[in-house]
């Protein structure tokens, strides 16, 4: 019924669009590589689950409101389809011999959206700006994590922002200077906290700089609109110094904060581009066919335990931990509870990330079977059964999706085991509370790579780490990633900490995420295979019906 | 009359100092604040960005600033979440926007609901009666944020005649299907409150006089029975009113109308303060007002009531 | 629709009408006028089957409400259709688990949500109003200008703010919509104490020497009984529609437990993803408590309203 108006409907539209077309033939553009005939309509619509923290490239904290800000301000370099590194304001750079001085050399025709040049000075401002603590960014620390020269101390607020590692050279050269040689640091300059911002702009306007009339970027696109709640309306930039190869016109993204609905807008029509809810895509895919996408996303998805003194005494035996894990049916979490073809984790790092290379893992070879029956005799071994049953509460922030996973857990754990897994869900920052000060047995975690190394989801496992909630500490596995920081060939390093992981399993891997959506057929060019998801407007264009 | 009002207005302060306080120590009370982040800050980050935002200060200082920002210079302070904007930024695009469709809503659940209780009640126990009887419990006693999807499915995707939503500045189109999501439970009690307020006052001994000495019923049901029917109604619309601009947040949240129940409940849920307090401290004023004119209203309606 | 009940009006303008000291009779007569209501007694009798339902139901349930029917939970939409065969007679939800014995677990919360928030009301609520009513003065004024206040609070905000700073539990929801539903019921005790107060009675119990607390429980409750019981009831219906308005903000109880609202919320999700079963046994389950609510306590303001008609 739906596919049969939505049919009638497009052709209706369609028809309607010939007899414009019929006017307008003379003007019907191609694309100028592919030769596809393009859409009149160069406007891109997609979903937003909600409001974006800040169009500020320094303030910016989420990632769709990341997105936004990488059409409206370019920074150094870009990512193409595949996430490999492409020029942006930079054209190319130069790195010392000993890694710790990086020369970026800047194109000279890039301008702002009023007509100023885009200078070396501009990266030097932002730079400082992220740093200062008066600028209050919550992104602050990344400046600390580029290892900038002083950048711990401008960051403290012990040495002025004009300390920072980042120098002007001259309009179009731009020199950064490191405390430490970072092989993945080109990587970093694509994040929108080293976007450049228009210092004349934000000193006249304050505060208020970031609304559409007061706003100047670099980028694509221009903001033109901020509906809160709404809508987020961007348009071409025609100061933009490749703008004459930019297809899409305008770019919204409509705030939709029910999936389910999303996904009904998008088969009226109203939208090119939503999130496929969770178990929804094997029907959708039936249905749509290739409208259905699903591609890695560098993110992870596990359970961690307490092991610190706050945590349950029986965490703290290996074999408990094992079992555990053992008994988890990824297989079924990944294909009837979250079925947008989300690859199952044996491991914390994805397998998709840069220069990993996952260990051997004996537990992914094993049947079902074999591992319920390892996980049983573990179990039994650690002392506890039918007459000692173990018991524990697993908390996890308040979503239909957490909650499916938790649910199929602990069933899990209890036809099993007979494990007693009490489940306990909490409002996001209460959750974020419990996890951070050690109150729960075991808590869901998740997290998105920075940038595309395996350094990014190691390091949330360092005995140091603001991140290592459940206070895992093996000084075996930090030797690790402190001599990945200075060594040629990191790979080894990371799969040997990998390694001990699988071993020790102070986290419980259940899946890695997949970005699954339904995207328009019209709409070209989204590239599905960037697993950080870094995508820019300007890439996209939409074809004739 | 003037001194009555007067005074209720001089009450009305202290009350929503009151509820503000009582929010804010409320919102302290819950575990996380507004920079409890997935990755934690470092120290020194959340430092800095505390002492930005005056969260450093003492509780009594902050509630201090707070007040005294408001009194002298009209300022709400700051969002801690949506960074670009501050609260006075917050309400001024959103309550308009919920005003707007909540009026319609308010609206169309009255004069729906009363002429449809009056029709119900005029023709007592004829199918008219049925009929208005059957959609006025139907409309009360669905939940009412399962409207959203079924008017957006219905509208949207298998006729395809409304935009499923969004504002657009409030063109019409857009309008459509927040009100009716809106309107629905609220008219199905005014239905059947008008019509067994109407029943009883048909049935006084005031009006079998009127009926007794041969006026034409049409004159009778506007004459006289009209103003005793309407003054229970009237009593239950103050509520409604605020309800359904307090109570909008499904609205805003199916239909991505912007308007602001979605702001109080988000703000809630990441702790942002400064949103909270500023529609905290809206809807307890507009509550107080509507209060108020409701009172007035009921005793234009029934002369017995003095102030 | 917390507590501020359309009918509260109505209901207070009754009761001054209300002559509450007539003795037995009038309750027998009130009892006669209640069994002759139709629609209150067709109400009755499905109430009572929804409740032997939720009591006898999991007798025939062939799963828990937590378990998973690992077959069948990779293809819902084709195999957990509504089926005696499979002994999932109102299906599966998206999880795979017995929509049957959930629905009948939900039914027991949503009842005892509507019960216990009823009861919370009518505690409280009597006690402010009898209290303030029975001693007057500044007592009365001050604890009469606190209800003022609060009703001048939209409550919606209450309710969001308890459940975040509290957490999720039976308990705070409870605490939740006990604390935003007494109000109106502490104002319409404390008119009816006030009436009461100044009757013959209750003077000649003083003058005989009884004491205050023995006038109070001995004389004025029994007298409220009627008017606040109609109130209760019609406030049961009001709790159950605030929990599901909380579960549809996610703050409802927890899992594995789950209540109406949040089956309902659920199921409106999906509901067009062809597994319709999972919103219609609970909108089915709800709507009808609701419905025969409104006409139980529309038959029982009937039948203790002296008025004839």
């Amino acid at each position: 019924m739906n596919r049969i108006t939505r049919l009638t409907l497009s052709a209706l539209l369609s028809s309607t669009v010939l007899t414009a077309a019929a006017v307008a033939t003379a003007t019907a553009a191609t694309h100028p590589e592919t030769g596809e005939e393009l859409a009149q309509d160069q406007t891109f619509t997609y979903r937003l689950l909600d409001n974006i923290s800040s169009v500020d490239p320094q303030i910016v904290e989420d990632a769709d409101g990341s997105d936004v800000v990488r059409d409206l301000f370019e920074g150094l370099l870009n990512q193409d389809a595949d996430g490999e590194l492409v020029p942006g304001v930079a054209t190319d750079w130069d790195v010392s011999d000993d890694k710790m001085t990086y020369t970026f050399h800047l194109r000279d025709n890039a301008k702002w959206s009023n007509g100023d040049p885009v200078t070396a000075g501009d990266f030097v401002y932002a730079w400082r700006r992220a740093a200062d603590p008066a600028t209050a960014s919550p992104y602050q620390w990344f400046i600390s994590l580029m290892s900038l020269e002083n950048g711990d101390e401008v960051v403290a607020g012990d040495m002025a922002t004009d300390q920072l590692g980042v120098e002007a050279i001259d309009d179009h050269t731009l020199e950064v200077r490191l405390n430490t040689p970072l092989p993945y640091f080109p990587q970093m300059v694509v994040h929108s906290t080293t976007f450049p911002s228009p210092q004349k702009v934000i000193e006249e306007f304050g505060a208020e700089w970031t609304k559409p009339e007061n706003i100047v970027g670099n980028g694509a696109y221009v903001l033109t609109q901020m509906n809160p709640g709404e809508s987020i309306v961007r348009e071409k930039n025609d100061q933009y110094w490749d703008a004459e190869n930019v297809i899409l016109e305008k770019s919204v993204a409509l705030i939709i904060n029910d999936e389910n609905v999303a996904l009904t807008r998008y088969q009226a029509g109203e939208l090119d581009m939503t999130d496929i809810p969770a178990g929804q895509f094997p029907r959708l895919r039936d249905e749509y066919g290739e409208e259905a996408h699903s591609f890695p996303k560098l993110c992870n998805y596990y359970y961690t335990f307490n092991l610190s003194d706050s945590g349950p005494e029986a965490f703290k035996d290996p074999k408990v931990r094992q079992a555990l894990s053992l008994a988890v049916d990824r297989d079924i979490i990944v294909n009837n509870v979250m079925a947008g073809g989300q690859p199952p984790a044996y491991t914390f790092t994805p397998e998709a990330t840069a220069g990993f290379t996952p260990p051997e893992v004996e537990m992914a070879s094993m049947t079902q079977a074999e591992r319920d029956e390892k996980a049983r005799t573990l179990l039994e071994e650690a002392g506890y059964g039918p007459d000692n049953p173990l018991s524990f509460e697993m908390v996890y922030n308040t979503s239909e999706a957490h909650e499916k996973v938790a649910v199929v857990l602990s069933q899990m754990w209890k036809q099993k085991l007979g494990v007693q897994a009490e489940l306990a869900n909490m409002e996001w920052k209460v959750f974020l509370d419990e996890r951070g000060n050690q109150n729960f047995d075991m808590a869901r975690g998740a997290w998105c790579g920075d940038y595309n190394e395996a350094s990014t989801f190691l390091d949330l496992l360092q005995s140091e780490s603001g991140y290592n909630d459940g206070k895992y500490n093996n000084p075996e596995y930090d030797q690790l990633l402190e001599d990945a920081l200075t060594a040629d060939d990191t790979t080894p390093l990371y799969t040997r900490a990998e390694e001990i992981l699988t071993t020790e399993k102070p986290v419980i891997p259940i899946y890695h995420y997949a970005g699954v959506y339904m995207i328009d057929e019209d709409l070209k060019n989204f590239p599905v295979n960037n697993i950080q998801f870094n995508w820019y407007s300007k890439d996209l264009y939409k074809t004739a019906e | 009359m003037l001194i009555y009002v007067i005074r209720r207005l001089l009450v009305a302060i202290p009350t929503i100092a009151l509820l503000v306080v009582a929010s804010f120590l409320m919102m302290h009370l819950a575990p996380g604040g507004p920079f409890t982040s997935e990755r934690p800050l470092p120290p020194e980050v959340l430092a800095n960005i505390e002492a930005q935002y005056g969260l450093d200060q003492p509780l009594w200082k902050q509630l201090w600033d707070y007040f005294y920002n408001i009194v002298v210079h009209f300022d709400f302070g700051p969002s801690f979440v949506q960074k670009d904007r501050t609260v006075n930024d917050i309400i001024a695009q959103g309550f308009p926007i919920s005003l707007t469709y909540g009026s319609l809503a308010f609206l169309a659940a009255t004069i729906i609901g009363v002429v449809l209780g009056i029709a119900a009640a005029i023709r007592h126990n004829s199918w008219v009666d049925y009929f208005a009887v059957s959609i006025g419990i139907a409309a009360q006693a669905l939940p009412n944020f399962i409207m959203g999807p079924i008017l957006i499915l219905t509208f949207t995707l298998w006729l395809g005649v409304l935009p499923g939503g969004g504002w657009n500045g409030g063109q019409w189109e857009y309008l459509v299907l927040p009100v009716i999501a809106l309107s629905t439970s609220y008219m199905g009690s005014i239905a059947r409150i008008t019509r067994s307020s109407m029943l009883e006052v048909m049935n006084s001994n005031f009006i079998r006089t009127a009926r007794a000495k041969g006026l034409p019923a049409r004159a009778i049901i506007w004459r006289h029975a009209m103003k005793p029917t309407l003054l229970p109604v009237i009593s239950y619309l103050g509520p409604v009113f605020v309800y359904v601009l307090t109570g909008s947040v499904f609205v805003d949240l199916y239909f991505s109308t912007g308007g602001l129940g979605q702001s109080f409940v988000s703000s809630a849920l990441t702790r942002d303060y400064a949103v909270l307090l500023g529609v905290t401290i809206l809807y307890g004023t507009l509550t107080v007002l509507v209060n108020l004119a409701t009172d007035l209203a009921y005793a234009w309606f029934d002369p017995k009531i003095r102030y | 629709m917390f507590g501020k009940s359309e009918k509260a009006a109505e209901l207070a303008a009754d009761i001054s009408d209300f002559n509450a000291v007539r003795g037995r009779s009038l309750l027998r007569d009130a009892m006669g006028r209640f069994l002759r209501n139709k629609a209150a007694m067709a109400s009755v009798v499905l109430l009572s089957l929804v409740v032997l339902f939720v009591i006898f139901g999991p007798l025939f349930a062939q799963y828990s409400n937590e378990e998973i029917d690992w077959t069948r939970m990779g293809d819902i939409r084709g195999m957990g259709a509504p089926s005696l065969e499979t002994g999932h007679y109102f299906g599966l939800d998206e999880l795979g688990r017995d929509l049957y014995a959930r629905v009948i677990q939900a039914t027991r919360t949503s009842l005892l949500v509507g019960l216990i928030g009823a009861g919370m009301a009518l505690l409280v609520g009597t006690a402010w109003g009898v209290i303030a009513g029975f001693y007057g003065g500044r007592l009365d004024s001050v604890m009469m200008r606190v209800v003022d206040i609060l009703l001048a609070i939209p409550l919606t905000l209450i309710l969001i703010l308890i459940l975040v700073v509290a957490g999720r539990s039976f308990v705070a929801l409870f605490v939740a919509l006990g604390a935003v539903s007494w109000l109106t019921m502490a104002r319409i005790v404390r008119g009816q104490t006030l009436t009461l107060k100044t009757r013959e009675f209750i003077e000649a119990a003083r003058a005989g020497g009884v004491s205050e607390s023995a006038i109070i429980f001995r004389h004025i409750l029994p007298n409220l009984i009627g008017v606040v019981i109609v109130y209760a009831s019609l406030l049961v219906p009001e709790m159950i529609l605030a929990e599901s308005f909380i579960s549809f903000l996610g703050l409802g109880i927890s899992e594995p437990m789950t209540s109406l609202g949040r089956l309902i919320a659920e199921g409106a999700g999906t509901m067009n993803y062809g597994t319709l079963w999972q919103l219609a046994f609970p909108l089915f389950f709800y709507v009808t408590i609701i419905i025969t609510m409104f006409f139980i306590g529309d038959g029982l303001r009937d039948a203790l309203d002296p008025k004839d008609r």
